[in-house]
């Protein structure tokens, strides 16, 4: 590696003060330091010595607890196309194919993802004059995870590039901004697209093949919504029930948590997304109190939802909440976003527990939004700061009452 | 006590117990071996007037050339002039140095063969009331061992502390222990102990290691209130300990002092004289021996060190890794310092430095970080800067190595933005740099947490 050091060494005046490339240097620093990390050594005063942990680091791990929803994700987006145009029938079956046609259609988003977002960082970093922040790891493979496979890619990209504009540099960059990111692109792409972002003909994509007859689209959401306002069979019955011409038990409870539904790339498998919250737990990157008062706070509402029963979804047993739709990849890689988050311990049990409680209220009783974790998750976002006053508040009351007592 | 700091604590007979979970214990190679070793004995020692945070107009009392005892007054703060810093041995002043704007940065002792001592006369505590007994203190050289919280500066002698806390043990990495280093020395800390007492409306504080048996040093102290102490690091530091006893209100003055200092008040007070003797500890990776020496206080470290080494690119601290002072091979330690530590220089490059699995010690899991394997095994940390600065991202870590109930990112947070108020509110006054060293270590967007915390405690201060 001797030779990229002593090129970048070589290079390196070229971007310093008084170089001619200066303006530049933010560009030419985050290349470096993503190559090498720097040798400059801790203060004469202070910690002499610091622990071998950095921002590159975390933020990585967070990408890495991401990979097996992604790749989950990319082998049933080419199953669901097979499943929905008659090409197969067994899961295994056809594996590089779908494989392939997954791939085709994620990797473009990712990259286009990519690709915008760092464009806009770079942009911002050499005229603000800051660095490039690592947290666009994130938010570039959080993206493609939440939008369907079917989205055009232009409409990946201007998402993007409103998500980091508007949601982050305008705030100050990573660790300054007030909404999660990713989510804001989703948010985005659902209030100017709703067209390739929701509805039931988005979730699987067809190509230029015809869906087998009875073929329906829709996601389990809807269906579960449909049903309650029926009324004429229990929900749990019309996910059974619902597209047998793709075989039976499409929307049964172990098929949606294993996640061989329809849905946006990455968020269909409640089973990978335990998987990143493995690793996001183990590794001690997200908080685990965010996690669980999020199941929890779902599992609760559903509970709640059971006791007054008034229509079918209501009546829709509360574990089924934590396998449709994005409610379990959204808690464990949105909702835990240190930055948008609650940052006070106390704050991250209530803020947990409020999204998923808003997650389900949402679902259940609003009939413009089948899914509800994404405006949950914006909604908690805006909420977090003021959580976090109360929690500081008394921290400050206990500290001026042990004074006057 | 705070309802969500992870300690409980039980009263027993006044004294206190507490066990506290939160905190990191740093685990290097190059702890000192319990022997005095027969190092070529310093020559030169200095006072540096930078180790006396809050000296603010330092006038020097003595010329180059003078010659001086140990514990003849060589300097001053004009701000407050009955406190003498004095010359911790006996020889000619070889340099009184000065740095930028004629900073007052070091006066350097070139120190006699036998050290003769300036005769103050010792001290019949009974005899002298508060005051008397204070000036004596304060015009004898030992007074700036006595620290005022809030703000961790010299305390001043017409202040009445609410209580006096004395830490008998050092948690920080590779801190010398206190039964090797202040063997024999009982008289004196007794001694020490009761002219404290005299000083104070309330308490003396000793506070011990409670996860083993009080070394004997210690056990028999009276006149002040034994509390135990236990858990990692920073169960020894003080400021914690004061948290959990008597914590520290707004307007409200106490005083810390450390054993060694209370040896220096107990000496005087027996023997009439300023001893700065003492034994300290040298340590680190890079020594071939690690072991204690007895010397003076400011001793040149470069008898200790030059000939001691194993490796060539070396970085000298005088104190510790976590709050000590980078010094040169020919530096002084530091008045408040009882170990030099001598760690590799960590100015070098690393390809993918930032991805690739290591073993390097850290407090967090993240992917490749491995020392969580290996929890009891010594480390060898060198001076790299571990990556870039970054604003705040991760969340809820300090908050787990600070056994206090306090949020440290919040409070630093407040000190950026300048906001008085909430400084205040969160409570700054707890708190000096060495009590949140630890989030600047585990910090992963490396911010310089102790250069904040003494401007939070310097806008207060002077506002």
């Amino acid at each position: 590696m001797k030779f990229l050091r002593d090129l970048l060494d070589k290079q390196k005046p070229l971007f310093e003060k008084g170089g001619k490339l200066e303006s530049l240097y933010y560009a030419f620093e985050a290349g470096e330091t993503f190559m090498f990390s720097p040798k400059h050594t801790t203060g004469i005063k202070g910690a002499q010595v610091k622990d071998a942990i950095d921002l590159k680091r975390m933020m990585i791990t967070v990408v890495i607890a991401m990979i097996p929803c992604l790749l989950f994700g990319m082998y049933n987006t080419g199953h669901q196309h097979l499943l929905a145009t008659g090409g197969t029938a067994g899961l295994w079956e056809n594996f590089g194919e779908k494989l392939g046609t997954g791939a085709f259609l994620v990797l473009p988003i990712v990259l286009v993802a990519y690709a915008a977002g760092g464009m806009v960082e770079a942009i911002f970093a050499i005229v603000r004059k800051h660095p490039i922040n690592e947290g666009f790891l994130v938010t570039g493979m959080l993206i493609p995870l939440v939008v369907p496979a079917t989205t055009p890619l232009w409409q990946v990209a201007l998402a993007t590039v409103f998500a980091v504009v508007i949601a982050k540099e305008v705030f100050g960059g990573t660790g300054m901004n007030v909404l999660n990111v990713a989510m804001t692109a989703r948010a985005f792409l659902y209030f100017a697209y709703p067209a390739q972002i929701s509805g039931d003909q988005v979730w699987t994509y067809l190509g230029d093949k015809m869906p087998v007859d009875g073929f329906s689209g829709a996601t389990a959401l809807s269906v579960v919504y449909n049903a309650g306002v029926d009324g004429t069979q229990s929900a749990v019955e019309a996910l059974a029930s619902h597209n047998t011409a793709l075989g039976s038990g499409l929307y049964e409870f172990t098929n949606l948590f294993i996640g061989w539904i329809p849905g946006s790339i990455g968020e269909t498998s409640t089973l990978m997304a335990l998987v990143g919250a493995l690793i996001l737990i183990g590794t001690g990157v997200a908080s685990w109190k965010i996690i669980f008062s999020g199941f929890a706070g779902a599992y609760i509402m559903g509970f709640v939802m059971n006791l007054f029963s008034v229509n079918e979804y209501m009546s829709l047993p509360p574990q089924y909440h934590w396998v449709m739709g994005g409610l379990a990849f959204g808690i464990v890689f949105m909702a835990t976003d240190p930055v948008s988050a609650a940052q006070t311990e106390v704050g991250k049990w209530i803020y947990g527990l409020l999204i998923g409680m808003l997650t389900v209220i949402i679902r259940v009783t609003n009939p413009a939004y089948p899914e509800g974790i994404m405006l949950a998750v914006l909604f908690m976002n805006v909420f977090a700061p003021l959580i976090d006053y109360y929690v500081v508040k008394a921290n400050k009351t206990r500290r001026l009452q042990r004074a006057t007592v | 006590m705070g309802r969500f700091s992870k300690a409980h604590s039980s009263k027993t007979d006044m004294s206190k117990i507490v066990k506290l979970k939160k905190g990191f214990d740093i685990n290097l190679v190059g702890k000192a071996k319990q022997e005095l070793a027969d190092f070529a004995p310093a020559q030169t020692f200095a006072i540096k007037p930078t180790d006396f945070i809050g000296l603010q107009r330092p006038k020097v009392l003595v010329n180059e050339g003078d010659t001086v005892k140990a514990g003849t007054p060589i300097l001053i703060d004009k701000a407050l002039d009955q406190v003498m810093y004095a010359a911790p041995v006996s020889g000619k002043i070889v340099e009184v140095k000065r740095g930028d704007r004629r900073k007052l940065l070091e006066i350097s002792i070139l120190a006699d063969a036998t050290i003769d001592h300036e005769q103050l006369g010792a001290v019949n505590i009974a005899s002298l009331d508060r005051d008397a007994l204070a000036a004596k203190l304060a015009a004898s050289g030992v007074w700036p061992n006595i620290i005022q919280r809030p703000y961790g500066i010299v305390a001043n002698p017409t202040d009445t502390p609410k209580s006096i806390f004395i830490s008998a043990f050092d948690t920080h990495p590779l801190a010398p222990d206190y039964a090797f280093a202040l063997q024999g020395q009982e008289k004196y800390l007794q001694a020490g102990i009761e002219a404290l007492a005299k000083l104070t409306s309330g308490k003396v504080h000793l506070n011990v290691d409670g996860s083993k048996p009080t070394p004997s040093v210690f056990a028999d102290l009276k006149g002040a209130q034994v509390n135990k102490f236990s858990g990692p690091h920073p169960a020894g530091n003080v400021g914690v300990q004061i948290h959990h006893l008597d914590p520290m209100n707004k307007g409200e003055i106490a005083w810390t002092v450390s054993p060694y200092g209370l040896a220096q008040i107990g000496k005087l007070i027996l023997e009439g004289v300023y001893d700065a003797s003492k034994i300290i500890a040298v340590t680190g990776s890079e020594l071939t021996k690690a072991a204690y020496v007895k010397t003076y206080m400011g001793a040149s470290v470069s008898t200790f060190v030059k000939g001691n080494l194993n490796s060539g690119h070396v970085r000298v601290i005088s104190g510790n890794v976590l709050t000590g002072e980078k010094i040169s091979l020919e530096g002084f330690l530091g008045f408040y310092h009882n170990q030099i530590t001598v760690i590799p220089e960590g100015d070098y490059y690393e390809f993918m430095g930032w991805a690739k699995p290591t073993t390097r010690l850290s407090y967090h899991r993240a992917l490749g970080l491995l020392s969580f394997l290996t929890p009891n095994k010594e480390f060898v940390m060198d001076s790299n800067g571990r990556g870039e600065e970054r604003a705040f991202v991760q969340t809820g870590v300090f908050e787990s190595v600070t056994p206090m109930d306090i949020l440290p990112v919040y409070l630093l947070k407040a000190i950026m933005a300048e906001d008085f108020d909430e400084i205040e509110e969160l409570g700054i006054y707890e708190i000096v740099e060495e009590d949140l060293a630890l989030c600047e270590f585990v910090d992963v967007s490396k911010h310089p947490v102790q250069e904040l915390v003494r401007k939070g405690i310097e806008l207060i201060q002077y506002s």
